[in-house]
């Protein structure tokens, strides 16, 4: 079984790493203990979009502005955003945050890379194919390490994304 | 009947907005590097149909600059969405403008299809946008061209137009990294009151195709 990751714990490290804005497509995993938490906080401006790919564009807007920015969607959304992804994020190397849910994750504590899912398997070689840097937040220390890692993908330029495999707590 | 053409719309909106951003893609870009050559051109967009987003994300990060979009018809029903998006969140300092020519011009020149019904600016004003226009004759733009600019966005502007002069097709500047650089060192100049910033480092990386 996977940790229950608190939803607060995260929104935490979103402010701790200086984030402004969420970009947002609602996902069932991450809708009850990110989103509605974030859109009820006066800490974050959140941007809800029609389409992933819209997101990927606006956080690379906001970039060149030097104001940090995440994008909050499904695995699925991810997928049918490669082409923008892959272009804009990798090859223009700028600093996408992606923090992507994992609707239909098993729960028994596997990798994502050994689901039964093959949209949800698929994700790390994807990642791995454009030198995309690819993490799973899946515990608390993981949550804790996100600051940093949010900080070094806007100093560095570069893109990341956060896999979130279980719903985070609404607390 | 059409009396527009694009090069001569593009060099109206030039003699009116000399200096801000533009985000422009395809031949509206092209066009757009010879008649207004400028480091705040934002001509990387990567993938067709995103302009518009990408200038939201500008348009928040820097809400004190005017930001306009030079969007295409088939590029926009790529990403019609973002109509909605820009008219909830309301930026009072972007304008779209949309070469309507009704052809994928640097793709072959092939018809769009549905474009004898679909309204672009009808789509605009009901997704939200504060202003809607649409042209068909340049005398009427050149009248109305200071005061579109001048009001508060989101401002759709649809242009109605023929193709014009065929200015080349410079895919490495548009793609080029030297580009996006040029753009990022003359953003936070200006953002910062004219301090420039040190190169981003994605100088040396070789240009990409949509």
């Amino acid at each position: 079984m996977y940790p229950t990751v608190k939803g607060s714990s995260i929104i935490d490290a979103l402010r701790n790493a200086q984030v402004r804005t969420v970009v947002a497509l609602p996902d069932i995993v991450t809708c009850a203990g990110l989103l509605w938490p974030l859109h009820e906080s006066a800490d974050f401006s959140l941007i809800p979009v029609c389409k992933e790919d819209e997101g990927v564009s606006i956080c690379a807007g906001l970039a060149y502005c030097e104001h940090r920015a995440v994008l909050l969607i499904q695995h699925t959304g991810f997928l049918d955003s490669i082409n923008s992804i892959r272009a804009i994020a990798v090859e223009y190397q700028l600093p996408i945050v992606m923090l992507v849910g994992l609707q239909g994750m098993e729960t028994d504590g596997r990798d994502p890379s050994e689901s039964d899912h093959v949209g949800i398997r698929s994700l790390k070689p994807i990642c791995d194919a454009m030198d995309l840097n690819i993490d799973v937040l899946d515990d608390g220390r993981s949550v804790n390490a996100l600051p940093g890692k949010i900080g070094h993908a806007y100093e560095h330029s570069r893109p990341i994304v956060f896999l979130i495999p279980q719903p985070p707590s609404a607390e | 009947m059409i009396m527009l053409r694009r090069d001569e719309a593009l060099k109206v909106l030039a003699d009116h907005y000399e200096e801000g951003i533009v985000v422009a893609v395809y031949q509206s870009a092209f066009d757009w590097m010879k008649i207004r050559p400028h480091p705040l051109n934002y001509l990387s967009t990567g993938a067709m149909g995103q302009a518009a987003s990408h200038a939201l994300g500008l348009a928040l990060g820097a809400p004190d600059e005017k930001v306009v979009v030079l969007d295409g018809d088939g590029s926009l029903l790529m990403n019609l969405g973002c109509l909605f998006t820009i008219g909830h969140v309301a930026p009072k300092n972007l304008i779209h403008f949309v070469s309507h020519n009704r052809i994928y011009e640097v793709n072959g020149e092939f018809p769009v299809m549905g474009l004898k019904t679909i309204q672009f600016e009808e789509l605009a004003r009901i997704a939200g946008y504060r202003q809607t226009h649409a042209f068909t004759d340049i005398v009427e733009f050149k009248s109305m061209i200071g005061s579109i600019l001048e009001s508060d966005g989101p401002v759709f502007v649809n242009l109605h137009l023929e193709a014009g002069e065929p200015y080349p097709r410079d895919y490495a500047t548009l793609h080029g990294a030297q580009t996006r650089s040029a753009f990022r060192n003359a953003l936070h100049a200006r953002l910062s009151g004219g301090l420039s910033f040190a190169g981003h480092p994605d100088q040396d990386s070789v240009p990409v195709s949509n």
